[in-house]
């Protein structure tokens, strides 16, 4: 199980991050996670978010690049070392991390998501994180 | 004005009668060679209608059609070339506009005569044997160093082949071998004059006299800076790569115009866009025809530099026609750093690497008097990843293909989708900030 993550190339100058959040709030369209990966002169946003066709849809019609790649995410209980374990398994497997980013909400169960990119992602999901962990849909994380 | 002297006295002071003579007779020689040892030439002359023995004054020269930098290309990279192969003892290279090459051919006499012009250069600044002649312009296919080399090692001076490069050493050398006569670029002249500062040194420290600086666009002021600066008089040169190289023409201590060698080249005017040979001293594309060369005469030839001649009699005592400081281009060619770019050569680039619209821009800038060229490409849905390494490594690539193929180092920043300004739909190209002042 996987989800869409829109990936955006924003050049790195004052606030184009606004403005392309801006776009997506003027579609309705709402972000459950968000990173940027940024350079000296661009940055990548990464996006989870409710609706990816419209999002889609509405950065391409402001002339942005936008890409989807599919990731896992990772449904972790809000406590201490839970983020660990999932790791180390990973750790423990040989597997890369390509990025990752996490965020959490008040819910102690279920609380906390991570988002992961892996190198060798579908071998992965099916001989690691099957059985070890609990993988959200998009559904999921929804309803978060 | 200092008493002048002269390297080739007889042929720089020749009374333009005589002058005109010789030009014709060189001119038939040319012709009739060119004719009977170069096909390409032979057709292009068939095709009009005309033998060699059409042309019987220097006016008749316009009965032959121009030769441009895509008949060099047509014919790369021996196809102009007028004598037997084992007569050709060196090549030189320039860029063309689709990154290939152009190849010129020189004879031994060829060489000859070039340190032969570049010494009535060296002569022109105030240079004798005595001179110590540092040339900083880069030794290899590009004709600035081994072209400015051979003059001053005819003249007899103490010739340092310092190349380009390494600018503390440069200086090094200027100050302690006590160098009267630098060659090299005007932005590295002006580069140096700062860096002879940064060192803590003042032109006092140096012995320099006279230096001549070529190869790109300079202006006055750039010329008040660079003397000012390392404590010389300054001197424009000119040449081309398809001509001969560096002293095609050079100004004299008159610093108004540049002398062509007209024992060497004939020189027109032309109307670029109706190819019409224009009134002397009106201003147009310059055109040369070689006539005192025989590895790869050019015949016509459009330099596509603007300029105009001035006919009159200059104070110097030398009878050989000037031309202004060249006033532009009429392609889109920049000179940077001294090589030749031409903005399809990026495009080339960038569609060969299967990764790019051609969405671009070439921006060149002058930072600390040397010039810089940044390549802006739009990243497109193709190019994008999710990762920065990708778009990293992306960048890279596309940097080091633009670098090999350009010849030379170049900057690369990837921007977003359709943020270069378009005019009625097409990119504008090249954004040149350089201030040549």
């Amino acid at each position: 199980m996987t989800v869409k993550q829109l990936s955006v190339f924003i050049e790195n100058k004052p606030g184009r991050l606004a403005e392309v959040t801006g776009y997506l709030s003027d579609a309705g369209v709402n972000i459950h996670a968000l990173s940027v990966a940024d350079t000296t002169d661009f940055g990548i946003l990464r996006m989870i978010v409710d609706d990816h066709n419209s999002a889609r849809e509405v950065m391409k019609a402001h002339g942005l690049a936008v890409k989807a790649t599919d990731v896992i995410a990772v449904g972790l209980e809000h406590r201490p070392g839970s983020l660990a374990g999932v790791l180390k398994e990973l750790g423990r497997a040989g597997v890369s991390i390509e990025y990752m980013y996490a965020f959490t909400s008040r819910s102690k169960e279920h609380g906390a998501m991570v988002i992961i990119r892996l190198s060798n992602q579908a071998e992965v999901m099916e001989k690691v994180l099957r059985t070890e962990v609990r993988l959200l849909g998009e559904e999921d994380i929804d309803d978060l | 004005m200092d008493t002048q002297t002269y390297w080739n006295r007889e042929t720089e002071l020749m009374p333009r009668g005589r002058l005109k003579a010789l030009q014709l007779d060189r001119l038939k020689t040319t012709l009739r060679r060119v004719y009977d040892n170069v096909p390409y030439y032979r057709d292009m002359m068939r095709e009009r209608g005309i033998e060699p023995g059409d042309v019987k004054s220097l006016e008749d020269l316009r009965l032959l059609p121009f030769l441009t930098k895509r008949d060099l290309r047509d014919t790369y990279p021996f196809g102009l070339f007028a004598v037997p192969f084992e007569d050709i003892v060196r090549v030189h290279a320039s860029s063309g506009t689709t990154g290939k090459q152009i190849i010129a051919g020189y004879t031994r006499r060829d060489i000859d005569t070039w340190a032969d012009c570049m010494a009535r250069c060296l002569v022109m600044m105030g240079a004798d044997k005595n001179a110590r002649v540092q040339v900083s312009y880069g030794y290899g296919l590009f004709t600035g160093g081994l072209g400015a080399h051979g003059g001053a090692e005819k003249l007899g001076a103490m010739t340092i082949p310092a190349s380009s490069g390494n600018t503390q050493r440069q200086i090094n050398l200027l100050k302690d071998l006590g160098v009267t006569v630098l060659c090299c670029t005007p932005s590295y002249a002006l580069y140096l004059a700062e860096a002879l500062a940064e060192m803590g040194y003042t032109k006092a420290d140096l012995s320099l006299k006279a230096g001549c600086f070529g190869a790109e666009p300079w202006t006055e002021k750039m010329r008040v800076r660079i003397e000012a600066g390392l404590g010389l008089k300054a001197y424009d040169i000119y040449g081309l790569t398809e001509i001969m190289g560096p002293s095609v023409a050079q100004t004299c201590s008159c610093q108004n115009g540049l002398h062509i060698w007209e024992d060497c080249n004939i020189a027109e005017i032309i109307d670029p866009d109706t190819g019409e040979v224009l009134p002397e001293g009106q201003t147009g594309e310059l055109v040369i025809t070689t006539i005192n060369k025989d590895g790869m005469p050019l015949i016509r030839y459009r330099t596509r530099d603007i300029t105009r001649l001035i006919p009159e009699q200059c104070e110097c005592g030398r009878t050989h026609i000037r031309m202004s400081r060249l006033e532009g281009r009429t392609d889109d060619m920049l000179i940077i750093r001294g090589v030749n770019v031409f903005p399809s050569q990026i495009e080339t680039v960038l569609l060969s690497s299967g990764e790019a619209a051609p969405h671009y821009q070439i921006i060149v800038e002058r930072v600390n008097n040397t010039d810089s060229l940044t390549v802006e490409i739009e990243v497109s849905e193709k190019m994008l990843s999710d990762d920065v390494r990708g778009m990293e490594e992306l960048g890279n690539k596309l940097r080091r293909s633009l670098d090999s193929v350009l010849g030379l180092t170049c900057k690369v920043r990837l921007v977003e989708p359709k943020t270069i300004a378009r005019s009625e739909g097409k990119a504008k190209r090249v954004i040149d900030k350089r201030k040549l002042d």
